[in-house]
């Protein structure tokens, strides 16, 4: 193959080409592409092939009606070919003419025939798809619902909107526009080939001379048309990419009167893209226009021989008739051999790469012997624990913490940007496993637990949270939609939301817009919050989740939460030490290690990070500053 | 469902509405997707697009035209062959010149369809691409009001799906005009053969029509539902792949794959209708194509046996007739391709046709180096809708090369009004001044370019950090980038990543922490290197430590700029030439730190209650607070 054009630096390089000068970086939005193996292609299809006669009723039903369909399809021929014959000869006085009516009934009967048929076995091939479709959707759904969060880390969403959405359809389509389009063909060609060859080995010939071209020419087509689906795929998924980014961020965009910049991005990706189309379009309408002319050659040629052979009495004008009929038969499935070989180049890549989802083993799951958690004094413990994200160890993001929380005790946790406090919260729940130490509740290693257990027992409000595009009181009941309405006031009031919703027009039917952008920062918070609390867990986590909630608002939520607090632990990321400082024990987090603990008034004796912070935060004076300078 | 989780058993007295708590996927009403056949309006403003490929419409009319002639003369050519050519009596070589015409034909046929799709194919795409450019650009230009309220789902949408059926739409059209061709072509080559068989064939097509037209009412609700029953369970897909960390966070996996579940469930049964109802319009035209066929062997027949007709106009009509349905089959599936591409680009013009709402003036200036970076709130009063103003009646001057502090808590309009200088939106009364101009009155790139801002909420886009850095500053070095990164402190966290800065951010930044995402975000403001810097909450999510760090080596970037700052913490506040205090839209006070405090208003109550931060207002204080305010 020809790999060489295919590696992203060609791709760049076009793009480049395309657009000079320093834009956009561009030729940086290009993912990986993969190579392109036609071998993987046919696994692909093999396998969504076994997929389909997963329903060997639909399949075989529709298998079967296109053996009808295509029998009744050939009998027209012949029925014509007779009917040409038989007028002849009636003409010629040689026959009566009733017999013609009963060529008139069989031609109707064979055509209301061959429309059944072909409803049968398109309705069964149509249904076999879309049962498949069901079938890929929920197994995709669930899928990309349970890979943990390091898959998501790398794969981008719209990569993933793609695979469930375009993808699909092209996996879909594959039963009925490849597959069993090919039986058509196939057999259409097999039996009316024999057909052809047995009445008139010369005119048989001829009449299908074209097909070992065609069938050449829809190989070619079909590689190339594979390889060019495959990276259009990919450019069009980088142009989605910079028009997503470009809407989502549009804030930016504006702050930076940036709209050119964008532009010239957006023109990049485009371009590209428009490019591999007009490939596309090009391999397929020279490949398409060829073998119809082949065809009509072959009907030419028909037309000339079959015509000698009239005039010389070998033959009789309705057997050309039957040959010529035939071939305009023909001419349908020939040209829509196109859309078959490109519905095989579809369904390959398509299911490649759908495959590749379903068949992505996640990291983090279930022990073979899990079992769910049992809580019962709710103490956390984390030993030694460790974790580098993508595996890299010497770049580890948390390094040999050790702590433990018991029921009823908050801990506190401070440190700088990317001293590793998310990470840290995010391996308790289990979003990530350790690299090594452990974690545990009440003793169990929360590896050898089932992770609904542990996603139940601790509770993450985190740090940018998403908030679901429906009704607030759906957002709050999230995480048990079963529960009563009073119980979503309840904690709606915990978090200091209650009146906030009441302010509002719908209450607590307010639609929250996407990624709730109707609410402000602090709504926002408040109401991932109340959800959080709906889950009574034995440890709950606020990740830097109040920074947009004034200090007042927060004081009243730590009030609401005593009681609360009571049964479980609680642990609190912040950068405004009032929020931690009544907590049991604070940790100082800094390059992943714990470099200081103890209480409030244990650390501000120590004298040293925790209390310069303190020092900053109630005393900022300019004295202050200039001693911290010569400290550092 | 599971019946083990139903209401029944856990809210006896709110029957089904806690069931209806338990969705997945946004619950939004679709859009229409099926248009009327046809819209003047839309039609126009699409032909806009198509105009400037005139001479390839031209083109491929010419060629379709073409085709549709080589398709409709081959039955004509064998016809002429049979009777001419074929007979006992025909001069030798006759055959051979049919023969020849026809690879003529044949050869016409060929170009003509060559060049008919490949040209109608590319422009097909070209006017796909140019469309969506000219939506993209718009909403580069829509102001952020509407940006504001429209989901960015919704807009993605419209610039794929819709400009896809665009698509679809225009290089089916090209097609259709051959196929009302080849009808009338054939009808007319049959009439001329011999017009009594062909009066008694055309018998079928009235019947076709009413059949026809009785199935499509049908047919178009069943795909609609199942269109709407599909869009639906892939708005559910995009729900389960955006919010996956908080659906894993609540344990939902398993209750949602349920509910995703039902919703698959439901479009699989409506496509089954729909597929149902599409298909059964085949043995329909197979019966009457049947009945054709036997009309013309049994009233052919007969005619060629009385000779009233030769064999060959009878194999001639029973090509046609094989033929006569493919355009009246493939018609009514343009019709339907029709009303859906109206509907797209009813959508589309929609899109177009918003109101830029924020323009600039015809004879806007460009903000150039010789203006200053003062700004100025002249009794400025604005509000998201008319009726409740978030800002009230506010003036405030801020000199060039100030640097001065606005405070106030949550909701009290700073970030309002430091979009308001940015002339994200206009004043509803009053005036802003930047530069001693009106914002009105001034390009909105150069103003860009005047004015660098941190946003709270950092946004960083997919590519390397150095790109995310530089941003739109395509004037800036390298050298600039790691300046600015130092400056915020960021360099060493860059410098630790894999590639440095050359590392890929995933989507959003997401492998990065919040507080370093914020870094960044301030990073690529100092690189912008305007001369108002706007910092808004740019370091909430960092502690006080670092952000000690970052006054500091602000103090010194500030220099020669302005700078409005907005904060929650006192360190932050005191270093400002000037503190401006907000407080729910009004302006409360100002003036330096020292002449706060002896005002002894708000901010000295807060001083000297050593809070930490503005954001600390206990209860007590701003409701006394409110009271003096008003
Ligand atoms: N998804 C991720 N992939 C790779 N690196 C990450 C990811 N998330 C965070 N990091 C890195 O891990 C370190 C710790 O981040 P984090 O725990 O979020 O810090 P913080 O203390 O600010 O919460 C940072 O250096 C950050 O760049
Ligand atoms: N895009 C918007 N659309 C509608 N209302 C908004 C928007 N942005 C802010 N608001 C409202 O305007 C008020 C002032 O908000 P803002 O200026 O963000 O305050 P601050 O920055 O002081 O916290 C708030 O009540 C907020 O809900
Ligand atoms: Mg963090």
């Amino acid at each position: 193959m020809e790999a060489a054009t295919l590696n992203p630096q060609a791709i760049t390089k076009m793009t480049n080409t395309a657009h000079s000068g320093r834009e956009a970086g561009a030729d940086r939005l290009f993912r990986r592409t993969s190579s392109v193996d036609p071998h993987v292609g046919l696994g692909a299809i093999a396998r969504i092939t076994r997929m389909a006669f997963r329903y060997p009723l639909r399949a075989g039903l529709a298998l079967a009606a296109t053996v009808a369909a295509v029998l009744m399809q050939l009998s027209i021929p012949v029925i014509l070919g007779r009917a040409v014959d038989r007028a002849q000869a009636v003409a010629e006085a040689k026959a009566e003419p009733e017999t013609l009516y009963r060529i008139a009934l069989l031609l109707f009967l064979a055509s209301v025939a061959r429309g059944i048929f072909t409803l049968i076995q398109n309705y069964s091939a149509e249904s076999v798809g879309h049962l498949m479709a069901r079938d890929i959707r929920n197994a995709v759904y669930g899928k990309i619902q349970n890979l943990p969060f390091s898959f998501h880390d790398r794969t981008h969403s719209g990569d993933l909107i793609t695979v469930g959405m375009l993808d699909l359809e092209g996996v879909r389509m594959y039963f009925s526009t490849a597959l069993v389009r090919t039986v058509l063909l196939g057999l259409l060609i097999g039996l009316g080939a024999t057909l052809l060859l047995s009445t008139n080995l010369t005119l048989g010939l001829l009449a299908l001379s074209f097909v070992p071209f065609a069938g050449w020419r829809s190989t070619v087509m079909r590689l190339a048309l594979r390889r060019t689906w495959l990276v259009l795929q990919e450019r069009l998924g980088v142009l989605s990419q910079v028009m997503e980014e470009n809407l989502a961020g549009i804030r930016v965009v504006r702050a930076f009167a940036a709209s050119e910049h964008e532009i010239t991005k957006f023109e990049a990706a485009s371009k590209s893209a428009l490019q591999l189309s007009h490939e596309r379009i090009e391999t397929r309408v020279n490949n398409t226009s060829a073998m119809t002319l082949a065809f009509f050659a072959a009907m030419g040629l028909v037309l000339y021989f079959g015509g000698r052979q009239v005039t010389s009495g070998e033959i009789s004008l309705g057997t050309l008739a039957t040959f010529l009929t035939f071939m305009s038969i023909l001419q349908m499935p020939v040209r829509q051999m196109g859309m078959m070989v490109n519905g095989y180049a579809r369904a390959s890549t398509c299911g490649a790469r759908l495959f590749a989802l379903i068949d992505h083993e996640s990291k983090v799951e279930n022990a073979p012997d899990a079992r769910d958690l049992k809580i019962s004094e709710g103490t956390l413990r984390l030993e030694n624990v460790s974790f580098a994200y993508n595996g890299n160890s010497d770049r580890q993001a948390v390094s040999g913490i050790s702590f433990e929380a018991r029921k009823g005790e908050t801990v506190g946790i401070v440190g700088p940007p990317g001293s590793g406090k998310t990470t840290l919260m995010h391996l308790i729940p289990r979003f990530y496993d350790p690299a090594a130490g452990s974690i545990c509740i009440d003793g169990q290693d929360i590896r050898g637990a089932t992770l609904s257990s542990v996603r139940q027992a601790v509770a993450v409000v985190q740090q940018d949270s998403f908030l679901f595009t429906t009704s607030i009181e759906n957002n709050i009941a999230y995480a048990d939609p079963f529960t009563r309405s009073h119980q979503i006031r309840d904690v709606a009031e915990s978090a200091q939301l209650h009146d906030s919703v009441l302010g509002l027009p719908g209450k607590y039917g307010t639609i929250v817009g996407e990624r709730g952008v109707s609410l402000s920062g602090g709504q926002r918070q408040r109401l991932s919050i109340a959800r959080t609390l709906m889950m009574k867990p034995a440890v709950l986590i606020f990740d830097d989740s109040t920074a947009a909630i004034d200090a007042g608002t927060e004081s009243r939520i730590r009030t609401a939460l005593k009681a609360y607090a009571k049964d479980r632990v609680t642990l609190i990321v912040a950068h405004r030490l009032a929020s931690l400082m009544h907590a049991d024990r604070i940790l100082f987090i800094e390059h992943g290690r714990i470099v200081e603990q103890g209480s409030h008034d244990e650390l501000l004796r120590l004298g040293g990070r925790y209390n310069d912070l303190h020092e900053l935060q109630m005393h900022p004076s300019a004295e202050m500053l200039v001693r911290k300078e010569d400290g550092r | 469902m599971n019946q083990t989780r139903t209401s029944e058993s856990r809210d006896p007295h709110e029957d089904g509405r806690t069931r209806m708590r338990a969705v997945v996927g946004s619950d939004r009403i679709e859009e229409e997707i099926f248009g009327r056949v046809f819209d003047g309006k839309v039609t126009r403003r699409i032909w806009q697009f198509v105009r400037p490929y005139k001479r390839q419409v031209a083109i491929s009319v010419v060629t379709v035209v073409a085709f549709t002639c080589s398709q409709l003369s081959i039955p004509l050519l064998i016809r002429y062959a049979i009777d001419n050519g074929m007979t006992p009596d025909a001069p030798p070589g006759i055959l051979l010149k049919i023969v020849a015409l026809f690879a003529l034909v044949v050869a016409t046929n060929f170009v003509a369809s060559l060049v008919q799709e490949s040209v109608t194919g590319r422009m097909a795409e070209n006017v796909l691409f140019d469309i969506r450019r000219a939506m993209f650009g718009h909403l580069q230009r829509v102001s952020l009001s509407f940006m504001d309220k429209t989901e960015v789902g919704r807009l993605m949408s419209r610039l794929q799906g819709d400009v896809n059926s665009m698509q679809e739409f225009l290089e089916t059209s090209v097609l259709a005009i051959g196929d009302i061709l080849l009808l009338f072509g054939i009808v007319a080559a049959m009439l001329w053969l011999d017009w009594q068989l062909a009066l008694m064939v055309l018998t079928v097509i009235p019947i076709l029509l009413v059949v026809r037209i009785l199935w499509l009412t049908r047919a178009r609700a069943a795909f609609m539902a199942a269109h709407e029953a599909n869009s639906i369970t892939n708005g559910a897909l995009a729900e389960a792949i955006h919010g996956v960390r908080a659906v894993q966070a609540m344990d939902r996996a398993s209750l949602n794959a349920e509910l995703y579940g039902e919703l698959v469930d439901n479009t699989l049964n409506a496509q089954l209708r729909a597929s149902k109802l599409a298909q059964i319009m085949i043995p329909i035209v197979d019966a009457l194509t049947g009945s054709a066929m036997g009309v013309v062997a049994v009233a052919g027949g007969l005619m060629v046996a009385s000779q009233r007709i030769e064999v060959g106009v009878m194999v001639a009509f029973l090509f046609y007739i094989q033929r006569f349905f493919d355009p009246i089959r493939s018609l009514t599936m343009q019709y339907s391709v029709m009303q859906r591409a109206m509907a797209s680009g009813h959508r589309l013009t929609e899109v177009l046709d918003v109101e830029v709402g924020v323009e600039d003036a015809p004879d806007a200036h460009s903000l150039g180096e010789d203006d200053d970076g003062s700004v100025e709130f002249r009794n400025v009063t604005f509000g998201y809708n008319r009726e409740n103003p978030v800002l009230k009646d506010v003036n405030f001057r801020v000199n060039s090369g100030e640097t001065v502090a606005l405070i106030g808590p949550t909701g009290s309009g700073k970030s309002s009004s430091m979009a308001l200088i940015h002339r994200f939106y206009d004043v509803q009364d009053g005036a802003v001044l930047v530069g001693g101009h009106d914002v009105r009155n001034v390009t909105q790139d150069s103003l860009g370019r005047h004015i660098a801002m941190v946003l709270q909420e950092p946004y960083l886009f997919t590519g390397s950090v150095r790109d995310n850095i530089r941003y739109a500053s395509d004037w800036a070095d390298d050298e600039a980038v790691v300046e600015a990164a130092i400056a915020v402190g960021a360099h060493e966290f860059i410098e630790a990543l894999p590639q440095g800065y050359d590392t890929m951010l995933a989507e959003r930044g997401s492998n990065l922490s919040l507080g370093q995402r914020q870094l960044l975000s301030f990073a690529r403001a100092l690189v912008a290197d305007a001369k108002i810097l706007v910092l808004d909450e740019a370091t909430a999510n960092i502690d006080s430590y670092t952000e000690m760090q970052i006054q500091k080596a602000l103090q010194r970037l500030l220099e020669g700029r302005t700078g409005l700052v907005i904060a929650h913490r006192l360190a932050t506040i005191r270093n400002a030439d000037r503190i401006i205090v907000l407080q729910q839209g009004r302006l409360v006070e100002q003036g330096d730190h020292a002449k706060l405090i002896e005002h002894g208003g708000l901010y000295a109550q807060l001083y000297q209650l050593n809070y930490a931060s503005f954001d600390d207002l206990p209860d007590e204080l701003s409701d006394e607070d409110r009271t003096l305010a008003t």
